[in-house]
């Protein structure tokens, strides 16, 4: 689990996160919503460290991130995945070097066991056996994706992030990811953390829906609650499409 | 001021750099890719313009030098001192800053816009140790032999001038080229090329590692790289030169 608590963050005098309070519980695909330049992906680099909060706690199971020392904060690493929105595989290694790679440099595992933990991941994903040769520039995006999400649960994260998992996917493919981070996350347990802002994941998998506006978080809810939920500022970012206003009022 | 904020992140990322690998078969998997990269790729180059250097320097010397009062020898002996003093230690440098540097510096660079470097440090991984101390590394044990090789080779281009012209004799070049020989000026230029292949090694990834953007920025930091080690080569090469002759 992680507790988000009134954390504050600003670049150059503007405040980017404005006492924001959040927790996300293991087991649940937790997603951060909100229009561009809302301050999601900032608070998502935040709860990874890769930007430093200026006040406030961050909260890994009562570990708190801002406190740790450098060597701390490598520690925890080790027990989070990250998909990256562009994936950001190792465009020099292969598909299943890139998935070796965190075995090779973290578990203590014998040659051949990493190489079996790797090829399951790649398996879990649905990659077939004839794409792990492949480099990341000759498969797909979606391919790609699922490569970094074996990637990512290569080593068991306890934490897994992941920052607009859908971008520039196609609808069918963005559903297929969708699924998968969602199986993953409760077959593992793990504490999903997702940033985006396709409707479409939001209404399938999230399962704990926090809804930022201008830095602060403006609504908390699940996936149920927002067609019913009276805030303004969500209601005009869900209901921006034609689509959802139909929904909304046969949910009405 | 913005010489001082870079000293700082320089300094700061090679205390990054410079630290126990996280796993040593990673180290030595990548040192040796890189011993490749950067000191096997390296040699067609450095062959083609040390045989044509060599060549033209013989010529240039012979110019220079016909006067019935020096020596016929004289003109080996200038191909050699100008080749062990300064262009296979310093020249070659020069050129591989623009081959090495500009590759480390786009290579490291590409990682960082794509967020590779990101997901690296994510998952635990010292990026800097991982990617640049190999490098570095591997440059300064390739650097060494590029420079003898470079010796080498020029040394013949120069033969070829005696044994395919009539511009000077074979026997005079040999002569000249072995005359009063220093064997401290081959260490001078090993000495020199080492602190030339720590500063286009650390100085480019410098460049790389801190490229932000997109790739126009990738782009910049290639040429900064460049441009940046050859300044610091030449000011080095100065500071050598009066402190080891």
């Amino acid at each position: 689990m992680i507790d988000v608590i009134d954390i504050v963050k600003s670049f150059e005098g503007i405040q980017v996160l404005n006492h924001v309070n959040a927790t996300f519980a293991d087991g649940k695909v937790n997603m951060i919503i909100g229009q561009s330049g809302s301050g999601k992906t900032v608070l998502l680099k935040s709860l990874l460290g890769i930007h430093t909060i200026d006040s406030g706690r961050i909260e890994y199971d009562g570990r708190n991130l801002p406190q740790m020392k450098e060597n701390e904060v490598r520690m925890l690493h080790r027990e989070v995945g990250v998909l990256f929105q562009g994936s950001a595989l190792f465009d020099s290694m292969t598909v299943l070097e890139n998935v070796l790679f965190p075995l090779q440099m973290f578990a203590h595992l014998p040659k051949d066991e990493m190489e079996e933990r790797a090829r399951f991941c790649l398996k879990r994903v649905q990659i077939a056996e004839h794409a792990l040769t492949l480099m990341p520039s000759e498969i797909s995006g979606g391919m790609q994706k699922r490569v970094a999400i074996a990637r990512a649960i290569a080593l068991n994260p306890k934490y897994l992030f992941c920052d607009e998992p859908n971008s520039g996917l196609d609808p069918q493919t963005s559903l297929v990811i969708d699924k998968l981070i969602q199986d993953i996350t409760q077959e593992y347990n793990i504490c999903t953390v997702v940033n985006t802002h396709d409707m479409n994941s939001i209404m399938e998998v999230g399962d704990h829906i926090i809804f930022l506006k201008g830095g602060q978080k403006e609504w908390e809810g699940s996936r149920q609650d927002i067609f019913h939920a009276d805030n303004e500022a969500l209601n005009s970012f869900v209901f921006a499409s034609d689509l959802y206003k139909e929904i909304q009022k046969v949910h009405k | 001021m913005k010489i001082i904020q870079h000293l700082g992140e320089y300094w700061m990322l090679m205390a990054k750099v410079f630290r126990l690998p996280d796993r040593q078969r990673m180290f030595w998997r990548q040192y040796s890719r890189e011993l490749e990269k950067q000191g096997l790729q390296s040699l067609p180059i450095v062959i083609v313009i040390s045989l044509f250097i060599g060549a033209i320097l013989t010529i240039q010397a012979k110019t220079n030098t016909e006067n019935p009062f020096l020596p016929t020898y004289i003109v080996g002996l200038l191909t050699r001192e100008t080749l062990l003093l300064e262009f296979s230690s310093t020249i070659l440098c020069l050129i591989l800053a623009g081959k090495v540097g500009s590759n480390i510096a786009s290579e490291i660079g590409t990682m960082r816009i794509t967020e590779q470097i990101d997901a690296m440090e994510i998952m635990g991984v010292n990026s800097a140790n991982y990617l640049i101390l190999p490098k570095i590394l591997a440059l300064m044990t390739m650097m060494p032999m590029l420079v003898i090789i470079s010796t080498t080779i020029g040394l013949i281009g120069g033969w070829a001038v005696g044994a395919f012209t009539d511009i000077i004799t074979v026997a005079d070049y040999l002569v000249g080229i072995q005359y009063a020989f220093n064997p401290y000026f081959v260490w001078y230029g090993i000495i020199k090329s080492l602190f030339f292949a720590y500063v286009i090694t650390s100085l480019s990834s410098y460049y790389g590692y801190t490229a932000k953007g997109g790739a126009l920025e990738v782009g910049k930091a290639s040429t900064n790289a460049v441009v940046n080690s050859n300044i610091l080569i030449l000011l080095l090469d100065l500071v050598l030169s009066r402190l080891l002759l």
